[in-house]
């Protein structure tokens, strides 16, 4: 995955959203990337930093959360964690899996002056 | 450029082969600074931070310095990106660095919840209006390099460019050369050239769409950058996503590169006509390709064999059919 193109869509997000409320410049961006997502959170934090530098969020601190990966389990009936894509239930050792969670990545909060 | 997977020709390289979440610095290797130090060049020191949201958390780490160029981003438990080009004060707790950003009692918190690649799926969704509008039944073909993309489709145009109105848009870093073989067997082609980028996005496929006219009542075929990483993230408004796995590329692809097999509805195993010179299991290519995506379908193809596009040839029918798109 190509996370410099992510660091630029979410810092038009953080831009846009910064302007619209007025803000003079952002001191903190939360965002949440799953575990099941394909990005790697520090290459976006890096990606992120560089594509910042001389914006409004020039100065922010990139909070990163990771919610866990979660699936339904066909055989459980049933929600159970999973740590990778791939990976069988957990639970019962069963293959059919539908993520279903812990695959986001969003955007989540910002704290501007 | 792209850190993930290496490809492109980026300045930004980082081991990604570390796994530990510590306190962990991603600095480029630079060259010394001339400035005078009036510090350790590796220095430890702790921030503190209070937050609009009321967290106060104070996180202590070693800084590796390179002013004078970029920036760097460490990963600990809150994720803290700094511009470098400032005055550190070292002693100073309860104060960052910078421009008096910690003015805290002025800080706002605002709850925004948008998707990052909100804005890529909302031109993503327009190119798939306008190719409802046109009754275009639009598929975007993914493989890792030389997969057998082109090929595949210059074969596909021969038989069907006699049956539909046909267009292509081309994907590489650079070259014309894949277009130019598309429009060798008659039917309109673009190529979109990525340079360092190494996969489409949907405003690429939206300017394309200005310039190829739409196959109308027909299918337009995308062929994304070789690669199979990137490309998996982005919609560009297609019907489907057709992930290419050739039988010289091994079995464990799917578990090796998860996103894009889950997010394709079709894999095509290419070159089977291969599979007599080789040790290869399909069987356990499409178990693995279904163990990250259960609902995948599965159609073998070879260009080198006579029939051997026909199960795909009927796969395009059948997905205009269930779109309602087929004439009569
Ligand atoms: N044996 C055999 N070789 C094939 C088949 N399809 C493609 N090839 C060969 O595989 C090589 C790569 O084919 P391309 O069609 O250029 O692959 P591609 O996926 O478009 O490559 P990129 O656009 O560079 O990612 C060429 O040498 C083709 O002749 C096939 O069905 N059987
Ligand atoms: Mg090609
Ligand atoms: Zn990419
Ligand atoms: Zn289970
Ligand atoms: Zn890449
Ligand atoms: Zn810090
Ligand atoms: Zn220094």
């Amino acid at each position: 995955m190509h996370e410099v193109a992510l660091a630029s869509s979410l810092l038009q997000l953080v831009l846009d959203n910064a302007r619209q409320q007025g803000a003079r410049s952002v001191r903190r961006v939360v965002v949440a990337i799953g575990t099941l997502s394909h990005v790697e959170p520090r290459a976006l934090a890096q990606a992120f930093t560089s594509a910042s530098m001389g914006t409004l969020a020039g100065e922010a601190e990139l909070a990163i959360e990771e919610p866990p990966g979660s699936a339904w389990c066909f055989d459980c009936g049933d929600t159970v964690p999973l740590a990778k894509l791939g990976d069988d239930c957990p639970r019962c050792g069963g293959g059919k899996l539908v993520v279903n969670g812990g695959d986001e990545m969003r955007l989540k909060a910002l704290e501007v002056l | 450029m792209c850190t993930t997977c290496g490809c492109g020709v980026g300045e930004t390289r980082i081991g990604m082969a570390l796994a530990g979440k510590g306190p962990l610095e991603l600095v480029e290797p630079h060259a010394h600074h001339e400035h005078p130090h009036a510090h350790e060049h590796a220095h430890d020191h702790v921030h503190e931070h209070v937050h609009a949201d009321g967290t106060r958390h104070s996180h202590p780490h070693t800084h590796a310095h390179h002013h004078a160029h970029t920036s760097h981003a460490h990963h600990h438990d809150a994720l803290h990106g700094e511009d470098e080009a400032h005055e550190h004060d070292h002693g100073d707790l309860g104060f960052d660095v910078g421009g008096g950003t910690h003015q805290d009692q002025q800080a706002r918190l605002i709850a925004v919840e948008q998707d990052i690649l909100s804005r890529n799926d909302a031109v993503a969704t327009g190119n798939r209006q306008r190719f409802a509008a046109a009754r275009v039944l639009a598929l975007n073909l993914m493989s890792s390099p030389g997969a057998g993309k082109t090929t595949l489709l210059v074969r596909t145009l021969e038989t069907l460019k006699a049956q539909l109105p046909i267009a292509v848009i081309e994907g590489d870093q650079e070259t014309a050369a894949d277009a130019e073989r598309i429009r060798a067997t008659g039917v309109p082609a673009l190529q979109v050239n990525t340079g360092r980028g190494c996969h489409l996005d949907a405003g690429m496929i939206a300017q394309a769409i200005e310039r190829l006219p739409l196959p109308a009542g027909g299918v337009l075929f995308i062929e994304n950058v070789g690669n199979l990483v990137c490309p998996a993230g982005f919609d560009l408004g297609e019907a489907h996503k057709v992930v290419l796995a050739s039988v010289t590329e091994g079995e464990d692809k799917p578990l090796k590169y998860p996103h894009m097999f889950r997010a394709a509805d079709l894999m095509l195993v290419s070159k089977v006509d291969l599979l007599p010179y080789l040790d290869f299991d399909v069987d356990l290519l499409i178990a693995n390709a279904r163990k990250v995506n259960p609902g995948i379908a599965v159609v073998k193809v070879s260009t080198r064999a006579a029939d051997g596009l026909a199960d795909w040839l009927a796969w395009i029918s059948a997905a205009r059919t269930v779109k309602g798109l087929a004439a009569g």
